[in-house]
């Protein structure tokens, strides 16, 4: 009897929750909060809002928020790793092993990496397109608001998976790529890779929707007269980026199909032996991997581009170049993913094209910091916060960047590869290159989605704290990195001198840390004293693009009058214009939008749960969970109609309201 | 006034910083900035020369980037006379900064070819000396040296002499890792099933670190081994020491070692089998020559009590097993 | 005309563009995901490409591939493609039954197709050349697979809209789907002959 449950079960057993104190400590602390969060929805009676409101909800402004909540929760998250590994790493030198055994030590920077891209970056991107992109292109959609609930409910399903490793079973100890053969059942007969596999796997699917819901968007919705041409650099750049994610993230599905068939069917892609090949999957893994990068980078180019444009009020400058720019970046991308690996030994033929494949994607990207810096030219500049990250961003990447074509020359690469300067290196890369851009983004936009602005001050303090932070955590590293400090070390020997640098990176982890809370702070400071920074005109920069055309914040339908655009920076140009034209009373029209739905969470849960039972060889119950999935979609495309029509009356009823609502304010 | 105390305590806090970190960099030793080879000599005049070359690029940015963050700044009372915000392209200056990147990295890239194929890892490195082959094996979580000529093998150590040229030649018998001895030069995979190569020269007599560079499980983070570069005498003296060890390595005893380790300590082998490193690249590749007692070994080494499948009953139900 | 009347045959017009634009969408909307399979394919198509001589002492794909048995297989799935084509021909016509009839023939020739490739998998893993066996027959096996698991997953869909059509009638929305299905199809049938050609042929050949 109890065989057979234990059969019923796969091989999930009491042995998978945690025992040691750390693990535990961690998992009560992600319960105790999970637990803290139910309670207090409970106690306040929401659960029945947040359902009707927010989860079911198609309106892209409000699953890109909730995108932004999960990035952000998973920020601190992957950033509770960081400290971790920098206490660890400070700590573990001679005779002393740290605070974390090794094996837990290899689980804590394979989520840290896996989260950070994954459920941070990607949701900070995913979250921002879908606050603003609609409403850049005058549309009061995307093209497929039900996929773009699925996939934010699978992006949602897979971050469950990777921190339910934390209680149940264990997580992947083989890097955030998990190269095999180490990452083979051979190497790692645990659960811990698959859980990896399937997180990614099923927030990986939900990234390919998004990726075509957002492609078709852009050229199916813009607003009347707006020729591509005309497009705002952030939607450019959102084409650029959704272009890679069709093309690349194909290659990474299939790619974590293979490794896990290796797993459980014993097929032989990457084994060693058995005529499997494991420098294949390397090879498969950056050809997704690469262009991933620019995947999360090209849409915080596109932020820095609005912010810079808005804060110097002026044009956007050498905007074709920019176009260009983006185009050759997307073309490049996929022709270097063999940098990652010059050292397995390729020939110097092929190492030399792709290192000067690499150097060529400088030349774009160049161009694109030169038109930055000359778009503030002669400009009127406003230093905003959002500003504020812009300018720290060129600094930083432009010294990452140079790190970058430096490890672009192979032989130079073979000194640099795997050490702490290429963590240095690529962490300057993304965490300027992205997270700046996104933090400038949240800035910039979140009055349109809330109607006031973010407190300044603590904006400012939290900015200095990344900046003087990431330089006192970073460059430590690169100088570590030539001392031949190789990267993803649990342990020392104290001979060699490197524990002073390794105790001051992690004070620049702590200062980070702390920016990182006076962020927080600052939403709390902000939310409450919200009154003083309402946004009643809708346009609080001074902006340029459609968004700041509609009221703040941006009502349901985005805007009663579809805008007609005869120009690049259409606002801007609109309000340049005479009044009376402007002022032309339009009649107000139906409006038609989707119907709020759950079925994009059931199948998000029926994703969860499948991914869960192959993990755990749960077969039956996997089977099922793939029949409800495949009943619910025959279901939900069984219905001709899914729209609700808002009546040209009401419309017209809420922005009178609004209009008296600004009157009386 | 509160100001000016404020940017100069921030200027004064920096300037400390600096000088600590330009005092600390000065006593520490920095192994790839410091070569003892000529391999890594090469290699960080690569370093350099690129770096100054990107500092064409850094320079113009930071200062153009300063300068215009402070002139057009809201503040200045004469931004609102420069202000134009039609001036949105310029075709002349983004052509300038389209070729100007563009020159830089055609010479960058020249540099790229050149040395690509001048520092190939596979290349043998001129010298009026004879070349020494060196086998290496990474193991879990050890380095094993076989000096095929010389009959020899030793473990987590590796000697020659000084102005050899030594040939590396590498593969695992466990996960990929990376070999690298920064002080001599770059690193190269190690991979099962298949061989990489990579020829260095200490011009240096010293004992160097060497590392494993790429993650290879639990004991990864110690995988360390010593490289000594001695005289050749001094190297003739240690090959007659190895050679009186009692320790042979046999196909018998080599499987032993396939069992995880973190035993960092020096062993010596005398007496090493022929062909003994190409049979343990070629098992990956053939069926029938993995044997299946140390697979069988390995296996319950690692295997948790939660899963019992693995890849080793595939070898073992191959037909041509038994050869 | 009425005022009113003008203003909700405007009205009307303004609902039937946005209705086309809709259908317009979902049909961009579908050849971009065919993109995004058709990538998923060529990384399989290269992973058999660089695994199809490692077959680690065991059998290359000219000891096992039965060419006529192959040849049957491709010309159902071709058959198959053209009467699907003909399907939504006469779903463009409003011939309710003729679609029915059509569609049954596709789903038939569909299904033979699949269960002839399960047979002939099954007879090579009881031949102990499964997916096990060797790298080679492990991309094998997931190449073609894969093909087979598109095209179960577009006999559930034509089942599906069979039911469907059977039930109500061919508005256009339903014709819309049927064209999207017959796109599914046909690519799966172009993706079918590069198998054929590159796995089939080439391998019975021995390049």
């Amino acid at each position: 009897m109890i065989g057979a449950f234990a059969n019923i079960l796969g091989r999930l057993t009491l042995n998978a929750f945690p025992h040691d104190p750390i693990t535990i400590g961690g998992a009560v602390f992600m319960v105790g909060s999970f637990l803290a969060v139910m309670g207090m929805v409970t106690y306040f009676k929401r659960w029945k809002w947040l359902w009707k409101d927010w989860f079911t909800s198609l309106d892209p402004k409000k699953i890109g928020v909730m995108y932004m909540v999960v990035a952000l929760v998973m920020l601190v998250r992957g950033g509770i790793d960081a400290l971790m590994m920098r206490a660890q790493q400070a700590t573990s030198v001679g005779a002393s092993h740290g605070i974390l055994s090794s094996n837990h030590f290899q689980q804590v920077f394979s989520a840290h990496g896996t989260i950070m891209i994954f459920f941070v970056a990607m949701g900070l991107m995913f979250g921002l397109i879908n606050l603003v992109l609609p409403l850049q292109l005058g549309a009061r959609d995307v093209a497929f608001p039900f996929l773009n609930s699925m996939a934010f409910w699978l992006f949602v399903a897979g971050m469950i998976l990777v921190n339910l490793s934390l209680f149940i079973g264990e997580f992947s100890a083989a890097g955030w790529l998990a190269y095999p053969p180490l990452s083979e059942l051979h190497y790692s007969p645990g659960v811990g890779v698959d859980y990896w596999i399937w997180s990614l796997q099923i927030a990986g699917i939900g990234s390919l929707l998004s990726g075509i819901n957002f492609l078709v968007t852009i050229f199916k919705m813009r607003a009347p007269g707006m020729t591509l041409m005309k497009m705002p650099m952030f939607a450019w750049s959102v084409l650029g980026a959704m272009t890679l994610v069709i093309f690349a993230f194909p290659i990474l599905t299939a790619t974590l199909a293979l490794l896990f068939l290796d797993r459980i069917l014993g097929t032989h892609f990457f084994t060693a032996g058995g005529g499997g090949n494991a420098m294949m999957y390397v090879n498969l893994i950056w050809a997704w991997g690469h262009p991933e990068v620019y995947i999360l980078i090209l849409p915080a180019f596109g932020v820095f581009s609005e912010v810079v444009a808005t804060f110097s009020r002026k044009m956007l400058f050498g905007y074709k170049s920019m176009v260009w720019a983006i185009w050759a970046i997307v073309f490049l991308s996929f022709t270097v993913w063999l940098h990652h690996f010059f050292t397995m030994g390729a020939g110097a033929d092929v190492n030399a094209f792709f290192g000067i494949m690499t150097m060529i994607i400088a030349i774009p990207t160049g161009v694109k910091i030169f038109n930055w810096l000359f778009t503030m030219y002669r400009g009127n500049i406003h230093f905003a916060t959002p500003m504020l990250w812009f300018l720290g961003f060129i600094v930083l990447f432009t010294i990452g960047g140079v790190a970058g074509v430096l490890m672009a020359v192979p032989p130079a690469d073979f000194q640099f590869h795997n050490s702490l300067f290429l963590v240095a290196h690529f962490h300057t890369m993304i965490v300027s290159g992205v997270l700046f851009g996104d933090f400038a983004g949240i800035m910039y936009w979140f009055p349109k989605v809330f109607g006031f602005r973010l407190n300044e001050r603590l904006g400012k303090y939290a900015f200095f704290c990344w900046l003087v932070g990431f330089i006192l955590a970073f460059v430590p590293l690169y100088i570590l990195g030539l001392m031949g400090a190789t990267r993803r070390l649990d342990h020392y020997s104290a001979s060699l001198g490197w524990q002073p640098l390794f105790i001051v990176a992690g004070v620049g982890a702590l200062i980070i840390a702390l920016g990182v809370a006076l962020q927080i702070l600052q939403f709390i400071v902000s939310f409450v004293l919200r009154d003083n920074t309402r946004d009643n005109t809708g346009d609080p920069w001074n902006g340029r693009t459609l968004e700041w055309s509609t009221p703040s914040p941006a009502p349901f339908y985005n805007f009663a009058h579809i805008p007609e655009v005869s120009t690049k920076d259409a606002f801007w140009a609109m309000k340049q214009r005479p009044k009376n034209e402007k002022d032309k009373e339009l009649p107000y029209h139906d409006i038609v939008l989707p119907q709020n739905t759950g079925v994009g969470v059931y199948i998000a849960a029926g994703a969860f749960l499948f991914g869960f039972c192959m993990i755990w060889h749960i077969f039956w119950l996997a089977a099922l969970s793939l029949l409800g999935i495949i009943i619910l979609a025959v279901i939900r495309t069984s219905r001709d109609s899914h729209e609700q029509v808002v009546s040209a009356s009401m419309v017209e009823r809420i922005e009178a309201e609004r209009l008296r609502g600004g009157e009386a304010v | 006034m509160n100001k000016k105390v404020k940017f100069s305590f921030i200027g004064l806090v920096c300037l400390a910083v600096l000088l600590t970190a330009a005092w600390y960099l000065h006593r520490t030793n920095l192994p790839v900035l410091e070569p003892k080879g000529q391999v890594g000599h090469q290699e960080l005049d690569l370093i350099i020369f690129g770096s100054v070359l990107s500092l064409v690029v850094i320079v113009p940015v930071f200062m153009l980037l300063f300068t215009f963050a402070w002139r057009y700044r809201e503040g200045n009372p004469r931004a609102k006379e420069r202000y134009r915000p039609e001036l949105d392209h310029s075709i002349a200056t983004e052509t300038i900064w389209w070729l100007i990147p563009s020159a830089l990295i055609l010479v960058l890239s020249i540099v790229t070819w050149n040395s690509s194929h001048q520092l190939d890892p596979y290349r043998p490195l001129a010298s009026s000396a004879k070349q020494m082959n060196i086998q290496v094996i990474a193991l879990d979580w050890r380095w094993l040296f076989i000096y095929p000529e010389q009959h020899v093998a030793s473990m987590n150590f590796v000697q020659f002499p000084q102005n050899t040229p030594v040939d590396f030649t590498i593969t695992s018998d466990a996960p990929m890792n990376s070999f690298w001895i920064p002080q001599l030069g770059g690193q190269i995979y190690a991979m099962p099933g298949m061989t990489t190569q990579l020829h260095l020269i200490a011009s240096h007599l010293g004992e160097f670190n060497g590392y494993s560079a790429n993650i290879s499980g639990k004991g990864f983070a110690d995988m360390t081994f010593v490289a000594k570069s001695s005289t050749p005498g001094g190297f003739n003296n240690w090959v007659r020491t190895v050679r009186q060890s009692h320790q042979k390595l046999s196909e018998e005893t080599y499987n032993k070692l396939l069992q995880p380790s973190e035993d960092h300590s020096v062993i010596y082998y005398s007496n090493v089998q022929n062909g003994l490193f190409d049979a343990e690249v070629m098992k990956y590749m053939v069926p029938g020559l993995m044997t299946g007692t140390d697979n069988q070994l390995r296996i319950t080494q690692r295997t948790s009590a939660s899963s019992h499948q693995s890849h080793s009953s595939t070898y073992k139900s191959m037909p041509g097993m038994s050869t | 005309m009425s005022q009113e009347a003008e203003a909700i045959a405007i009205e009307h017009l303004r609902h039937d563009t946005e209705r086309r634009a809709a259908s317009e969408k979902t049909l961009f909307g579908f050849w971009v995901y065919l993109m995004t399979d058709c990538v998923l394919f060529a990384s399989l198509f290269a992973t058999y490409a660089v695994l199809h001589h490692n077959t680690f002492g065991g059998p290359s794909g000219k000891q096992i591939f039965d060419m006529p048995y192959v040849l049957t297989e491709t010309l159902l799935l071709l058959t198959s493609s053209f009467t699907c084509g003909l399907g939504v021909l006469s779903a463009r016509r409003r011939d309710k039954r003729l679609v029915l009839v059509l569609f049954g023939i596709t789903l038939l020739l569909g299904a033979s197709f699949l269960g002839m490739e399960l047979s002939e998998f099954r007879n090579l893993a009881l031949a102990g050349n499964s997916w096990r066996r060797s790298g080679f027959l492990s991309s094998y096996f997931t190449l073609v697979g894969t093909h087979g698991l598109h095209i179960a997953i577009g006999l559930l869909w034509m089942a599906v809209m069979m039911v469907r059509v059977k039930r109500g009638h061919l508005s256009d929305n339903m014709v819309k789907r049927l064209t999207l299905l017959s796109l599914f199809w046909h690519f799966l049938d172009v993706i079918w002959i590069f198998i054929f050609t590159i796995v089939y042929l080439m391998g019975a050949l021995g390049v």
